[in-house]
């Protein structure tokens, strides 16, 4: 599902990881997280080819691993898929009592 | 609620242009507390099968992955195979079996598992199978001198309530027949004449809108970003009812003194009328708020909007913690 290309040689802090069958789904919501941290110098997403179930995704830091900023979006992006959920269920509950 | 800096796109009459205050959404820095600080939820209607929320204070990003989960990666079942016994009617078989893809099943998709790739058999579990078997013939009883083909012919028209269910394993005491059947009964699938006939073997299973239209569990869903008017001066008499007449109706109010002034502008179409008018166009200020996305969700039938949007949420989720687990194990 995700894979490394082929950028060993250079440092901890740039990588760009291609995740297998996500989308602009994935990839816009995480980019929208990523990009705002403070150690990130650039976040980019793309997809290489329509045709082909592939997503680029990008990360350059100036000192954190790019590896832990990636780990860091995704929890951030569970939070916010947790309090959306927590959130729209209780307005659902507000809603059907008034 | 407390009030908010509410992010502008002002609609000019030649450009769409931010307000100058407003230096993007996309800046600052990542912040959950704040993030949860500065969202709301709103809902205003919600039916059996349709459904208008807002969501303030999001970010598009969120609000559009939102959007596509609900589209193409939430669940539904729809039949997928179809085994054509006989089908000696005008419709071609593919033709058939595609129309019969289409019809939207009751079955709810969360008490079903995908069926693995290299199943040749369903199981319970996975497969809801129907059958459909109708045969047209003259209708011999009918005595009157009629040409109306429901008096001439029995079953000159196949509706989706003709399909049958056939619980398989123990399905049958699981669900009952009203739960897992079309949602619609007058779905016309074909028309026939004397010696037509189908019979036909009906398999469901449970997919995704990704791999086809039929699997999204929603006709529609869509967000707008919710319109902004503001009169800068006072329109009153003959422009006021045609300040009126270029929005959508019950837009733009008249008071008793025959003064315009905003009643409710979150209908409105943003035609952008007003800038025909030379003599109107100064009074008007149209924009659309940035980050308050009104969604409109409409169901196919099998399940209630309001959980589609939570089980949509939800996948969003899970595609993050799988991830996560694959992650943590380089």
């Amino acid at each position: 599902m995700l894979s490394l290309a082929g950028d060993d040689e250079s440092s901890l802090t740039c990588r760009t990881y291609i995740f297998q069958d996500e989308s602009h789904t994935l990839g816009n919501a995480l980019k929208c997280i990523i990009s705002r941290y403070e150690d990130v110098q650039f976040c980019g997403y793309t997809v290489p080819h329509p045709a082909e179930a592939k997503m680029h995704f990008r990360i350059q830091t100036y000192e954190t691993p790019a590896l832990e900023i990636l780990k860091r979006g995704l929890k951030d992006l569970e939070k916010v898929c947790d309090h959306t959920v927590n959130l729209f269920e209780s307005e659902v509950k507000e809603f059907c009592k008034s | 609620m407390p009030k908010r800096d509410k992010p502008l796109v002002l609609l000019e009459e030649f450009r769409v242009k931010n307000a100058p205050e407003d230096y993007g959404m996309a800046d600052k820095k990542w912040n959950f507390k704040k993030f949860v600080k500065g969202f709301s939820i709103d809902i205003k209607r919600m039916e059996n099968s349709e459904m208008e929320f807002d969501l303030i204070g999001i970010q598009p990003a969120f609000a559009n992955a939102f959007r596509r989960l609900m589209l193409s990666e939430v669940p539904s079942m729809a039949i997928e195979k179809v085994m054509i016994k006989n089908n000696t009617s005008i419709i071609q078989d593919e033709v058939l079996a595609h129309r019969l893809g289409l019809i939207p099943l009751k079955a709810d998709p969360r008490l079903f598992e995908y069926r693995p790739e290299d199943a040749t058999e369903g199981t319970e579990f996975d497969t809801l199978e129907f059958t459909l078997k109708v045969k047209c013939t003259a209708n011999t009883a009918q005595s009157k001198d009629s040409y109306r083909t429901e008096d001439l012919y029995i079953n000159h028209s196949v509706y989706s309530s003709q399909i049958k269910w056939h619980p398989i394993g123990n399905q049958a005491s699981v669900y009952k027949e009203a739960d897992v059947g079309s949602v619609h009964d007058n779905i016309l699938i074909s028309k026939m004449r004397p010696g037509h006939e189908l019979d036909l073997h009906l398999v469901a299973v449970k997919g995704i809108g990704k791999d086809h239209a039929k699997f999204s569990p929603v006709a529609t869903a869509s967000y707008r970003l919710l319109p902004e008017i503001k009169l800068t001066r006072e329109v009153s008499g003959s422009q006021a009812t045609l300040l009126q007449s270029c929005f959508s109706p019950g837009v733009i109010g008249l008071g008793p003194d025959g003064k315009a002034f905003v009643r409710d502008a979150r209908y409105d179409t943003c035609s952008r009328n007003v800038y025909r008018y030379d003599e109107i166009k100064d009074a008007v200020i149209l924009s659309r708020v940035r980050d308050h996305f009104i969604f409109n969700v409409e169901s196919v039938g099998a399940m209630s909007p309001n959980i589609i949007f939570v089980e949509a949420v939800k996948i969003l989720k899970d595609k993050c913690k799988s991830l996560l687990d694959e992650l943590n194990k380089f």
